[in-house]
C-alpha cells in the first residue's frame, strides 16, 4: 500500500456520503450510548486502571501464564496447538477438519479467525463455512468485508441488507429489522442442525481454570460451542487473563465499551468438552493459539497494543474514523487500534497509517484498558520518519531550522505577511506552495500587521 | 510575581492580540511579565510527526531560553503539554535532562496559572454579553477539564452558554496532519463546524490558537458567521484592559 493508493482511496472514502452517513450515525450512537453506561458505573476509572494493570501484568509474564493456561486447557480435556503464523493456524485448524470428515463449519464472530483468513482456507479444503454473527453473516453473503471490529456491518444501511439477503435466501425484499433478523434466524437454525464444526475465537482465556470466554449478544457463539461435535477456538496469545476473578473487571467495561450494555446478552465459559453425563458441547474441543507477529511486538515500540481487548470503542469514538470508514485502512483491524496493530502485524505496507490522526486522543479516553493510542501512534511515525518523502523530511527540518534562528523566524513572519495574497480583508484564499494543502480546504489569515514580538518592543515592554 | 511569557509562534504570528490579553491580565493580576524574545517555537509540530531529534533540539533551546524563569505562562495548553509531558521524555538522558525537567515544572497555561497560582476566580470576572459557544481543545486536557472550561463560562458572566454537542470534538487540526490530509482533516473541521454552527451563537471561545486558525478558516471559507476568541481575550475586554472587538 504505497502513499499514493492511500491518498486515493482516503480521497473516496471522504466522498462516500452514503457510507460516512451511516457510519456517522452508527458511531455517535454508541458513543453516547457508551458515555451514559459509563455513568452509570461506580468507579469506572478505577476498573479501567485495574484492567489496565492485568492487562499489564499478564503480558509481562506472559510465557507462565500461557503454560498454565494451556495444562488446564490439557486437564479439562481439550487439546492445545500453537499456530507461529497465519498459514500455521489454517493448517493446523484445516488438517484436524479434514482428518475427522468435517463439512459444514458454524462460526461464531472472531476477529481473529479474520486475521488469518480462516474462511478461505476452509473453504479450499473442501468444507463450507457459514458465519453466525448477523452482521459477519451478511458480509458473507455479500462477499464483502467487514468494516468494524464489533459492527461488521456499520457501512452498510438497511436498504442494502436487505437486499442482500434477499438475493442470498430467495426471500422477499424486507427493510424491517425484525423481518431481516428472523429470516437470518430460520435459515442458520438449519446450519445449526447439520453443523459439525464450530470455530469461534475467545474474549478471554483464563490461565487458572482454562476456561474460554465469550461474549456475544446473538446467542450464536453458545450455539457454536455447544451443536457441533468439534469445536476449535483460535485465540491470539494475548488473550489470557491470570485468574477467573480478574473476568468480570473485563466484563463490566468489555460491553459497557463496545455498545453500552451493562453486559453482553450471552456470557459464554467454555472448560474442556462435554464430559459424561453431559447433554451438550463437543465431542472434541481445539485451542489453536496464536502468535502471528505477537511476540515480536511485545518487544517492539507499542507493546500496549496488545492490551486491547477488541472492543471497538476507539473507532466509534475516532474522528478520523468516522469519516473514512473502516474500509479505507484497508486491514481487518481500521480505528485507531488497527492503525498502530495493522503495520506491527503486518509491515511496512502499513506504516503510513499511524499519520492518519489528528491525535485528538478520543480513543484513548474512550478505551477500557487504558491504552494510549497517540503516544502509539507518536512512536511509530518516529519509526518510520526515514521513510517519509525527501521532500517533506527537508521541509521539516528546514523549518527547524528557521525556528533556532530568531531573528530570522521574525524576518519570515514579515515575509510571510508581505507574500500572502489577499482577498481585500486580510485573508489569502488560495497560495503555492507549501501551504496550498491549507488553502485547498480553508481560508488563510494574512499574518497580523505587527506580530506579537513586534508589539512588545513597540509598546507592550515599557514595564520591563 | 515575575512571569516570563510563552507566546507560541502561532499566536506570535496570527493572533497577537491573545498575547497582548495574556500579558495585561498578568500584569493587571499584579505580576511582573518578561518576554524573551529568542523564544520561537517549542517543537510541537515535529514531535507530532515524528521528528524528535528536531523536537529535541527545539526544545533544549527553549528550556536555555526560559532557564532564568520561575514562572513560564503560555496561552496555549498544547505547547504547555509538549513542554510539560512531552519535554523531559524527549530529552531524557541529554545534558539537558535537567534543564527540560525544570522547563516542565515551571510552565503555566495561563487559565490554570490564574486559577492555581494567583488564585483569581476567573467565572467570576468574566462578562459575556452575547450568546457564546466553545471548543473544547483535545490538547487541553493535560491543563484543564471540559467542566473546568464550562465552569469558567457558565460562571456569573456566562448567561447564555451554548452547549454543542459534543464541546470535545476534535477540530481536525493535528498540526501537519493538516496539510498531509487535507481532504481527510477538512472533514473532520465540516462536522466540527455543523456542531457550532447548530449553538446558533455566533461566538466561539477558543483558546488554542491552532484550533482557531482552523475553524475561522473553515468557517470563512464555508461563508459561516462564527467569530473567535480566547478566553484570554474575553477575560482581558471585561475587565477593560482591552477594548472590546467585534
Amino acid at each position: 500500500m504505497s502513499r499514493h493508493s492511500l491518498r486515493a482511496r482516503l480521497a473516496r472514502a471522504v466522498a462516500d456520503d452514503r457510507v460516512l452517513q451511516a457510519v456517522h450515525l452508527a458511531t455517535w450512537r454508541k458513543v453516547e450510548a457508551r458515555a451514559a453506561s459509563f455513568a452509570q458505573l461506580p468507579h469506572a476509572e478505577e476498573l479501567r486502571r485495574r484492567a489496565a494493570q492485568i492487562r499489564r501484568h499478564t503480558l509481562e509474564n506472559l510465557p507462565r501464564y500461557l503454560e498454565q493456561f494451556a495444562a488446564r486447557v490439557q486437564a479439562a480435556g481439550g487439546q492445545v496447538h500453537v499456530a507461529c503464523g497465519a498459514a500455521a493456524a489454517c493448517r493446523i485448524i484445516c488438517d484436524l477438519a479434514v482428518r475427522r470428515g468435517l463439512k459444514l463449519a458454524v462460526k461464531s464472530k472472531s476477529m481473529t479467525t479474520e486475521e488469518v483468513h480462516l474462511n478461505a482456507a476452509l473453504e479450499a479444503a473442501g468444507l463450507r463455512v457459514v458465519e453466525t454473527d448477523l452482521g459477519e453473516f451478511i458480509v458473507q453473503i455479500d462477499h464483502d468485508r467487514p468494516s468494524h471490529i464489533i459492527t461488521p456491518i456499520i457501512h452498510k444501511d438497511r436498504r442494502q441488507v436487505g437486499t442482500a439477503l434477499a438475493r442470498a435466501l430467495g426471500c422477499r425484499y424486507t427493510e424491517d429489522p425484525a423481518e431481516l433478523t428472523r429470516l437470518v434466524r430460520q435459515h442458520l437454525r438449519d446450519v445449526f442442525r447439520r453443523c459439525d464444526l464450530g470455530i469461534t475465537g475467545a474474549n478471554f482465556g483464563i490461565a487458572e481454570t482454562g476456561t474460554l470466554c465469550l461474549v456475544t449478544n446473538e446467542g450464536n457463539g453458545r450455539m457454536t460451542v455447544t451443536r457441533p461435535r468439534v469445536h476449535v477456538a483460535l485465540l491470539g496469545i494475548e488473550k489470557i487473563i491470570p485468574r477467573l476473578i480478574d473476568l468480570p473487571v473485563f466484563l463490566k467495561l468489555l460491553a459497557r465499551s463496545s455498545t453500552g450494555q451493562p453486559m453482553g446478552s450471552y456470557t459464554t465459559l467454555v472448560t474442556g468438552p462435554r464430559r459424561p453425563g453431559e447433554h451438550d458441547g463437543p465431542d472434541e474441543l481445539h485451542v489453536v493459539l496464536l502468535d502471528n507477529g505477537r511476540s515480536r511486538i511485545l518487544s517492539g515500540p507499542a507493546p500496549e497494543v496488545l492490551h486491547c481487548v477488541r472492543c471497538g470503542a476507539c473507532l466509534n469514538a475516532c474522528p478520523v474514523y468516522r469519516n473514512i470508514g473502516g474500509h479505507a485502512y484497508e486491514s481487518v483491524y481500521p480505528g485507531p487500534i488497527g492503525s498502530v496493530l495493522s503495520p506491527l502485524l503486518y509491515g511496512p505496507q502499513y506504516e503510513e497509517l499511524p499519520r492518519l490522526s489528528s491525535l485528538c486522543g478520543a480513543c484513548a479516553s474512550a478505551c477500557p484498558v487504558q491504552i494510549d493510542l497517540p503516544a502509539l501512534l507518536v512512536r511509530l511515525r518516529a519509526r518510520s520518519r526515514e521513510r517519509q518523502p525527501l521532500g517533506k523530511r527537508l521541509l521539516l527540518s528546514g523549518w527547524a531550522w528557521l525556528m533556532r534562528h530568531p531573528r530570522l523566524y521574525a524576518l519570515s513572519q514579515k515575509l510571510l505577511r508581505e507574500l500572502l495574497p489577499d482577498d481585500g480583508a486580510g485573508w489569502a484564499r488560495q497560495v503555492v506552495g507549501p501551504l496550498a494543502n491549507w488553502t485547498s480546504q480553508r481560508d488563510l489569515p494574512r499574518p497580523a500587521p505587527g506580530s506579537f514580538r513586534e508589539l512588545w518592543k513597540q509598546e507592550l515592554s515599557d514595564e520591563t | 510575581m515575575d512571569v516570563a511569557l510563552f507566546v507560541t509562534c502561532l499566536t506570535d504570528t496570527f493572533y497577537p492580540r491573545v498575547g497582548r490579553a495574556t500579558t495585561l491580565l498578568l500584569r493587571h493580576f499584579g505580576c511582573r511579565v518578561h518576554f524573551p524574545p529568542e523564544q520561537t517555537c517549542c517543537g510541537q509540530p515535529a514531535f507530532n510527526s515524528g521528528f524528535h531529534r528536531e523536537a529535541a533540539c527545539l526544545l533544549r533551546r527553549m528550556a536555555d531560553v526560559f532557564r532564568r524563569y520561575e514562572h513560564v505562562v503560555t496561552p496555549s495548553a498544547s505547547c504547555a503539554t509538549l513542554v510539560r509531558r512531552h519535554g523531559p521524555e524527549l530529552l531524557e538522558g541529554t545534558p539537558a535532562a535537567a534543564a527540560a525537567r525544570s522547563l516542565a515544572a515551571n510552565t503555566r497555561e495561563i487559565l490554570t496559572f490564574l486559577r492555581d497560582e494567583l488564585h483569581v476566580d476567573i467565572s467570576g470576572l468574566l462578562r459575556l454579553d452575547e450568546p457564546v459557544t466553545f471548543h473544547y481543545p483535545c490538547h487541553a486536557r493535560d491543563a484543564y477539564t471540559l467542566d473546568d472550561l464550562l465552569g469558567w463560562l457558565v460562571g456569573s458572566g456566562g448567561r447564555d452558554v451554548r452547549v454543542p454537542r459534543h464541546p470535545d470534538l476534535c477540530c481536525g487540526f493535528g498540526g501537519v496532519f493538516a496539510v498531509e490530509y487535507p481532504e481527510l482533516s477538512a472533514a473532520l473541521l465540516h462536522d466540527k463546524l455543523d456542531e457550532l454552527v447548530a449553538t446558533g451563537a455566533e461566538l466561539v471561545v477558543c483558546n488554542e490558537a491552532a484550533c482557531t486558525l482552523q475553524m475561522a478558516g473553515g468557517a470563512r471559507r464555508r461563508g459561516l458567521k462564527l467569530r473567535f476568541k480566547h478566553l484570554a481575550e474575553c477575560l482581558a475586554e471585561s475587565l477593560g484592559l482591552l477594548e472590546p472587538q467585534a
